[in-house]
């Protein structure tokens, strides 16, 4: 008789499906994990977004540690923007001295952040500060978001056209020092407020396990005037590059990637980001602003209502140490 | 120092020599699996203990009531127990308490009610049941157990008990026949790796009269262990494989989905 018969009795065949995360440590059913990534690619495809800030609250909600999905998330958004880079590369729309400067304050806030993490895990208050820059993020971010989306809207149904700012309005970022020519978006840009953003984007992403596409793309467009013909691709590269460093300072310094999680969320996004790029062509673009910050301001008041009302359990248990052999 | 050990020699000579008139029994004990491996699906099992009361010329013929504890006691770890309070509106972690090298699974069995067994005194050194057994925390600079209603203790072992993970059961172990006994012992799916001691207490009129230990050792296969064991100790070639995983599947799907 082999020795695990006994056990192999009493496993349930109804429990197949189960998978068990190697690092977070939870069994969980492979479909619901799946389906959770072709979903939130679906939503990605549609706007054009990483959609890591749905994909860690959703985990989180399933019950994986918040460092975990944080960590894990961050391979899933280099896997899905990597996709997206190469179609952008194709088409030329990707500015490589652009992501070139935006990726040196990328790695420098990445770094930064993975540090960070490390700190605020160690006082234990890792999960309020995830938890509370998703609230004053989301709700910041989603509410202009929708508010500027509905203004577009309105202005469309009164027949005005949509006003852009005049394209030759310099504000004092453009009188910054260190002016480089960025030949392919066709702008004359400071490096100083570029490295800036990256350095945002970089931290943030590492800290909250986003690649920040949603704050990042606004930024470019509205600060840096870069035109959208290069928005997008540049900030997949950018998305692309600090979410494979983060991915990786995650792994080294606090062993908490998933992969097998990570596997799991890049398979069904990927496939579901295809149907969802499809969808969005079908749907104009001040509806999918609109859409899409209410999505961002649903999630950041979920965690919202989450800090405020009294927790189930007032007690939390974390291994800190393990023994010596 | 010396001192210490040298009474600690004559303490346990004591013991030895105080303890010997009651060796009247023995216990003969097994768990039906040494080694037991757990599978990535794995969702929870049962080991089973064995044993037999075994009795010689000294025990007292009239002796028949036998009352078992086994306790079996995982590998074990530092634990931080977190409570939340409200504070500026928001609720946040802010008093803890550490619990040192504490079992990551513990499971007391007897097959009657621990008071009915002994006397609290008893119960308290021999350390049945959860209120019982002792859990050392750091308290300030002091390092003890708290008394069994502290709410820092009983939360700990109210959550590791909501897992599976620290459990008691008073009619766990069934005499088959007035000698010989069984009980079961649930490994739920979160169970840690590591050894796990066994260590069964038998009594008779509320004393201890014999005890005997055993062990176990759970180890986790499978592709997810070796993942696992990757991730703690080579962090830097695990990382490098899953962000090249990441590029792999971003680059498959572009080619998978490419429509030009």
């Amino acid at each position: 008789m082999r020795p695990c018969a006994e056990f192999a009795a009493n496993r349930q065949e109804a429990t197949r499906v189960q998978l068990y995360l190697p690092i977070a440590d939870i069994p969980v059913n492979v479909f619901l994990i799946l389906a959770m990534g072709a979903a939130v690619g679906f939503v990605s495809g549609m706007f054009g977004i990483g959609g890591g800030f749905l994909m860690t609250p959703l985990l989180i909600f399933v019950g994986i540690a918040p460092a975990v999905a944080v960590a894990s998330v961050a391979s899933h958004i280099a896997a899905s923007s990597f996709s997206g880079a190469i179609s952008y590369w194709r088409r030329r729309a990707i500015d490589p001295l652009l992501a070139a400067v935006l990726l040196i304050g990328g790695t420098l806030g990445t770094t930064l952040g993975v540090w960070t993490f490390t700190f605020l895990r160690s006082l234990g208050q890792l999960d309020l500060m995830i938890a509370l820059s998703y609230v004053i993020l989301l709700t910041t971010v989603g509410g202009l978001m929708f508010w500027e989306g509905l203004r577009a809207m309105l202005r469309a149904r009164g027949g005005r056209p949509v006003t852009l700012r005049k394209p030759g309005s310099h504000g004092w970022i453009h009188g910054l020092p260190l002016k480089l020519r960025f030949k392919r978006s066709k702008i004359y840009l400071s490096v100083i407020p570029v490295v800036v953003v990256g350095l945002a984007i970089g931290f943030i992403g590492a800290v909250m396990g986003i690649g920040g596409g949603f704050i990042l793309v606004p930024l470019m467009i509205y600060v840096l005037r870069v035109p959208t013909s290069t928005v997008i691709g540049t900030s997949m590269v950018l998305t692309l590059v600090t979410m494979v460093f983060a991915t990786m300072l995650h792994a080294v310094t606090n062993h908490l990637v998933d992969a097998v999680l990570a596997l799991i969320l890049m398979v069904g996004g990927v496939t579901g980001a295809q149907f969802g790029a499809r969808a969005g062509q079908k749907i104009r673009g001040e509806h999918l602003r609109l859409l899409l910050g209410l999505l961002v301001l649903a999630v950041g008041i979920r965690f919202a209502v989450e800090l405020v009302i009294r927790p189930q359990d007032l007690f939390s248990i974390r291994e800190t140490g393990g023994a010596p052999p | 120092m010396r001192l210490r050990a040298a009474l600690a020699i004559i303490g346990l000579a004591a013991a030895s020599l105080a303890a010997a008139p009651a060796h009247a029994e023995r216990l003969i004990v097994s768990v039906s699996n040494h080694r037991v491996t757990v599978t990535p699906n794995y969702s929870g099992g049962e080991l089973v203990l064995f044993g037999s009361v075994e009795k010689d010329d000294k025990t007292p013929a009239n002796r028949s009531n036998y009352d078992l504890v086994v306790t079996v006691s995982g590998p074990r770890a530092d634990m931080v127990t977190r409570r939340k309070e409200r504070k500026f509106g928001i609720w946040i972690n802010t008093d803890s308490r550490q619990f040192l090298q504490v079992p990551g699974y513990l499971a007391l069995f007897s097959n009657r009610p621990f008071d009915q067994i002994a006397s609290p005194e008893v119960q308290r050194r021999q350390q049945l049941g959860l209120n019982n057994v002792l859990l050392m925390q750091r308290v300030g600079p002091d390092y003890a157990d708290v008394v069994p209603n502290d709410p820092f203790r009983s939360a700990f072992v109210r959550l590791r008990s909501e897992h599976g993970l620290y459990r008691e059961a008073t009619s766990a172990v069934t005499f088959l026949t007035p000698t010989l006994f069984r009980t079961g012992i649930p490994l739920p799916a979160e169970v840690p790796i590591g050894t796990y001691n066994v260590e069964i207490k038998l009594f008779s009129d509320g004393a201890l009269v014999t005890k005997a230990e055993t062990a176990f050792e759970i180890v986790k296969v499978g592709f997810e262990q070796f993942v696992a064991t990757t991730a703690r100790h080579n962090g830097l070639v695990y990382g490098l494989i899953t962000a090249f995983m990441a590029l792999m599947t971003g680059w498959m799907a572009s080619i998978v989905f490419r429509k030009d």
